[in-house]
C-alpha cells in the first residue's frame, strides 16, 4: 500500500507540475512511513517540501498555494495531529468556495495516516474520519488495499474540492485479520495487492461490494474490512461485506441495495463508537430500509475511551467483537 | 521591594471618563530613523522594529530618507482614496443605523494602512486583507455598487448572500475572500508567496491583521514558514490598539513592539507611523522591493489607532475615553495628507470640501443603485436555492434532496 500510495504521488507529480508535496519529514526522508521515498530526489525540494512541526501551517500554507494553482498534497504525519489544523481545515479549507462563491478554492489533499494496533498508544492509533464527516464541503476517503489506495488517491489529487485521505496504517504492509498472534501477511498474496504500474483512478464516491453475500450486510472500511471477512468466515455466514471507501460523497444506494437484500446489518469501524460514522450510517440506512430489516442495525466500533498503549487488543474491535455482533443480528427475528 | 512572583495584568493608560494617556507610546522625530538597503541583513536593522519611520514632521513637510518623491498627482489620488474610503464607511454606517444593513464595520483613523499599501503594490501582488481594509478596494477600482450590494445581500451580491457585510472578496482585482476567522489569511498568503516563489513568478502576497488577532496561532504559523522559506510576502499587524474592548496589551504589546516579533522570527521587522501615507508607501514600498528581490519577507507594524468603534455592534465609551481618538498623538491620516499638500501649495480647504462633497455624491448615487437589486427588506431577493451551490465544486446526490425538500417546505 505505501508503494501504491508513493506511485500515485509520483504519477500526478509527472503529469501535472502544479502537483507539490508537503510535510513533516516527507522530503530527504521520504516520510516516517516512507509513502514519500524518493520523490523529493525525483522532483526536486521546490515541489516536495519538508517542513517545520506545525500542522495548522501546513495546511494554510496548502490553501494558499491551491489558491495560487498549484496542487497540494499535505502529510500530516499521524491522524492523531491533524487537530490543531482544524480551523483551518473546518473553517477555511471547506468553506473557501462557498464563502467566495466559487471565486476562490484550494484544490487540496490532506493524507493521513490513521487506526491503531501498531502499538502506537492514544496519540498514534486515532480514527477521527467523523471528524471531517460532519463538515460541510470536504471529501473523506479512507482505502483499505493498495489497488484503492492508488486509484483513490490520484482521484483525490485530480479533485478540485479538497479531500482529507485517511490511510489505515496497520494495513499499510498488509491486510490484517483482527489477529495480532498470526505471521503477517504481505499484499502481495491479496488480490487488491496486485498494483497497475501506470495512471488509473477508483472514483471517489463509490462504495465497493467486497465479498458478496445473503444472510446479512457489514458495512465497513480501512483495516476492519479484512477483520470483519475474517469474523464472518470464523462464524459460517454467507456476509456482503461493503467497503465504504468513501465517506462523503457517500455511497448510501449501494448499502442499501445490499441491506434491503439481506434485512440484516452490521456497521464496523475502528474508531469509537458515540458518534462516530456507523451512526450516521445506522439512520441513513434506517431509514431507506426500515421495512426490510429483520433485525436492529448493530454498530461495532473501539470504546468510548482513548487508545489505550496496553491493552490495544481489548480496545480493538476484533472478530469477536464483530462476530458477536453477527450472531445477535442473525438471532434477531 | 517585595521579593517574589506575581501575576501582572495589562492595563490600558486611561478608562472612560478619564483623560487620554499616550505617554506609553514611543516615537521618533519624522526623518530620523534611517532606511537601510533592501538587501540589508535582519540582524542589521534591528532598530526599524523599535523606532518608528515617519516622514511628514508637524510642520506637514516631507523630511528623511523615508520620503518616497511622489508625483503631486500620485498624492492627491491617495487623498481621494483615504476620503472616499472615509465617506463610504460614514454613509453605510448611517444605513446600518437607519436598519437598512445589518452590520457594518469602519475603517476611521486606519485609511492610510490600506490606501498606501494598495498604491505602493503593483496590480498582479495577491492581497490577504483582514475585515479593515476597505481601502485596498477603492484603490483597486471595485466599483462601489459591488461592494453595497454584498453589505446589502441582494441579488448582485458577490457574496451569494452566505457572508456577513464586510466581508467581500475579488480574484479579478486579487483580493482574498475575507473570513471571519480571525488571522487565518496570514499564514494563507505565506503559502501563496511559496507558490509564486515555486513557479517563478514575481508577483508577492501581502497580508493584514489586527495587533489583537497577532495572538492567534496562525499569526505565528505565518512567521515561521515566511522565516523558514523566505517566502516573497510582506505581514502587516495592523496595531490600533484596541481588539473590541482589550487595550493592545493584552495581545503583547506591552513588553516589546509588535514589529519586534520579525527579528525574533529571522524577518526584517519596521515600525512605521500608520498615520502618515508617505511613510506607510515607503515601508511597503521598501519590504515589497526586498520580497520581490528574493531578499525575505518583512513585518511591518503600522502604529494607528481604531478612530470608530469595533463594528455597529460595539459601544467604545464603554470601555475608553470618549475624546481618545482626538488626542492620539500620530493625528489623522486624512488630515495630515491633506495639510502635506496644502504646504505644498498643491491643495486647498475649499478643493477639500468640494471633493469631499463630489464623492459623497458618488457614495448616494451607488446607493440609489445597489438598492435596485434588493435589500433585505424589499425588492428582488436572492434565490434561496443558491444555498447549496459551492459546497462542492458539483451539487452531491444529498444536497440535491435537501434543496428539494427546502424548496418543498416553501410552498
Amino acid at each position: 500500500m505505501i508503494q501504491a500510495l508513493n506511485s500515485a504521488m509520483d504519477i500526478m507529480m509527472t503529469r501535472d507540475p502544479n502537483v507539490v508535496v508537503l510535510g513533516e519529514d516527507v522530503g530527504y526522508f521520504g516520510g516516517v512511513f516512507r509513502v514519500t521515498d524518493g520523490l523529493q530526489r525525483k522532483y526536486g525540494e521546490h515541489r516536495v517540501l519538508d517542513t517545520p512541526i506545525a500542522e495548522g501551517a501546513i495546511v494554510a500554507a496548502a490553501i494558499g498555494m491551491g489558491v495560487n494553482g498549484l496542487r497540494p498534497v499535505a502529510e500530516i504525519q499521524f491522524a492523531d495531529y491533524i487537530y490543531p489544523a482544524c480551523d483551518q481545515i473546518f473553517s477555511e479549507l471547506a468553506r473557501l468556495r462557498y464563502r467566495s462563491a466559487g471565486e476562490f478554492w484550494a484544490p487540496v489533499t490532506i493524507r493521513t495516516p490513521c487506526g491503531g494496533g501498531i502499538r502506537g498508544g492514544q496519540t498514534h492509533s486515532q480514527s477521527p474520519e467523523a471528524i471531517f464527516t460532519h463538515v460541510c464541503g470536504i471529501k473523506v476517503v479512507m482505502p483499505s488495499n493498495p489497488y484503492d489506495a492508488k486509484g483513490l488517491l490520484i482521484a483525490a489529487i485530480e479533485d478540485d474540492d479538497p479531500v482529507v485521505f485517511l490511510e489505515p496504517k496497520r494495513v499499510y504492509n498488509g491486510p490484517f485479520d483482527g489477529n495480532p498472534n498470526k505471521a503477517a501477511v504481505s499484499w502481495s498474496e491479496h488480490a487488491r495487492g496486485e498494483v497497475p504500474d501506470g495512471y488509473y483512478t477508483v472514483p471517489i464516491g463509490k462504495a465497493d461490494i467486497v465479498r458478496a453475500g445473503s444472510q446479512v450486510t457489514i458495512v465497513t472500511y480501512g483495516t476492519m474490512v479484512y477483520v470483519c471477512q475474517a469474523a464472518a468466515e470464523s462464524i459460517g455466514l454467507d456476509a456482503e461485506i461493503i467497503d465504504v471507501r468513501s465517506m462523503v460523497p457517500l455511497d448510501i444506494d449501494t448499502i442499501t441495495a445490499s441491506v434491503s437484500k439481506t434485512g440484516r446489518c452490521v456497521i464496523a469501524h475502528e474508531a469509537t463508537l458515540f458518534s462516530g460514522f456507523g451512526a450516521e450510517l445506522s439512520a441513513s440506512i434506517q431509514e431507506a430500509c426500515f421495512w426490510k430489516l429483520e433485525a436492529p442495525i448493530l454498530r461495532v466500533a473501539g470504546w468510548d475511551t482513548p487508545y489505550p498503549h496496553a491493552f490495544e487488543w481489548e480496545y480493538f474491535p476484533g472478530q469477536a467483537r464483530v462476530a458477536g455482533a453477527l450472531k445477535t443480528v442473525m438471532e434477531s427475528r | 521591594m517585595p521579593r517574589r512572583s506575581r501575576l501582572h495584568t495589562p492595563k490600558p493608560h486611561s478608562r472612560p471618563g478619564e483623560k487620554p494617556d499616550f505617554s506609553y507610546l514611543e516615537t521618533s522625530p519624522a526623518g530620523a530613523v534611517p532606511r537601510p538597503d533592501v538587501n540589508a541583513r535582519v540582524r542589521d536593522i534591528g532598530n526599524l522594529a523599535t523606532d518608528l519611520v515617519r516622514v511628514l514632521d508637524d510642520e506637514h513637510r516631507a523630511v528623511g530618507p523615508w520620503h518616497p518623491h511622489l508625483d503631486v498627482a500620485e498624492l492627491q489620488i491617495g487623498l481621494k482614496h483615504m476620503l472616499l474610503t472615509r465617506v463610504f464607511d460614514d454613509r453605510m454606517q448611517r444605513t446600518q443605523r437607519q436598519g437598512k444593513i445589518t452590520f457594518y464595520m469602519r475603517s476611521l483613523g486606519e485609511e492610510a494602512v490600506s490606501v498606501a499599501q494598495a498604491m505602493a503594490l503593483r496590480p498582479g501582488d495577491m492581497l490577504f486583507p483582514s475585515y479593515r481594509n476597505q481601502g485596498l478596494y477603492m484603490v483597486r477600482g471595485r466599483p462601489l455598487v459591488d461592494l453595497m450590494c454584498q453589505l446589502l445581500s441582494n441579488t448582485s451580491d458577490m457574496c451569494k448572500g452566505r457572508q456577513l457585510p464586510v466581508m467581500y472578496h475579488w480574484a479579478a482585482g486579487r483580493i482574498f475572500s475575507i473570513s471571519g476567522n480571525l488571522a487565518t489569511q496570514f499564514p494563507q498568503a505565506v503559502g501563496w508567496a511559496m507558490a509564486a516563489a515555486i513557479k517563478g513568478e514575481d508577483d508577492i502576497a501581502v497580508s493584514w491583521l489586527g495587533e489583537g488577532s497577532s495572538a492567534e496561532a496562525d499569526f505565528h504559523y505565518a512567521m515561521l514558514f515566511a522565516a523558514v522559506y523566505q517566502a516573497p510576502v510582506i505581514l502587516n499587524v495592523v496595531n490600533n490598539q484596541w481588539a473590541i474592548s482589550t487595550f493592545q496589551g493584552f495581545a503583547g504589546g506591552e513588553q516589546r513592539s509588535f514589529a519586534a516579533r520579525g527579528p525574533g522570527y529571522g524577518i526584517a521587522g519596521i515600525r512605521v507611523d500608520g498615520n502618515d501615507f508617505l511613510a506607510v508607501y515607503a515601508v511597503t514600498q521598501w519590504a515589497a522591493e526586498r520580497a520581490r528581490r528574493g531578499a525575505g519577507p518583512t513585518l511591518i507594524e503600522h502604529v494607528t489607532y481604531r478612530g470608530a468603534a469595533h463594528s455597529t455592534s460595539d459601544d467604545p465609551a464603554r470601555y475608553r475615553p470618549k475624546d481618545d481618538y482626538e488626542k492620539w498623538p500620530l493625528g489623522d491620516p486624512v488630515e495630515r495628507l491633506k495639510k502635506h499638500l496644502i504646504a505644498l501649495g498643491e491643495w486647498s480647504e475649499e478643493r477639500h470640501a468640494a471633493l469631499t462633497a463630489e464623492l459623497d455624491a458618488q457614495v448616494v448615487a451607488a446607493w440609489k443603485e445597489a438598492v435596485t437589486h434588493g435589500t433585505l427588506g424589499e425588492g428582488p431577493r436572492l434565490n434561496p436555492d443558491t444555498m447549496f451551490e459551492d459546497i462542492f465544486k458539483d451539487v452531491p446526490p444529498r444536497l440535491v434532496r435537501q434543496r428539494e425538500q427546502m424548496c418543498s417546505e416553501q410552498t
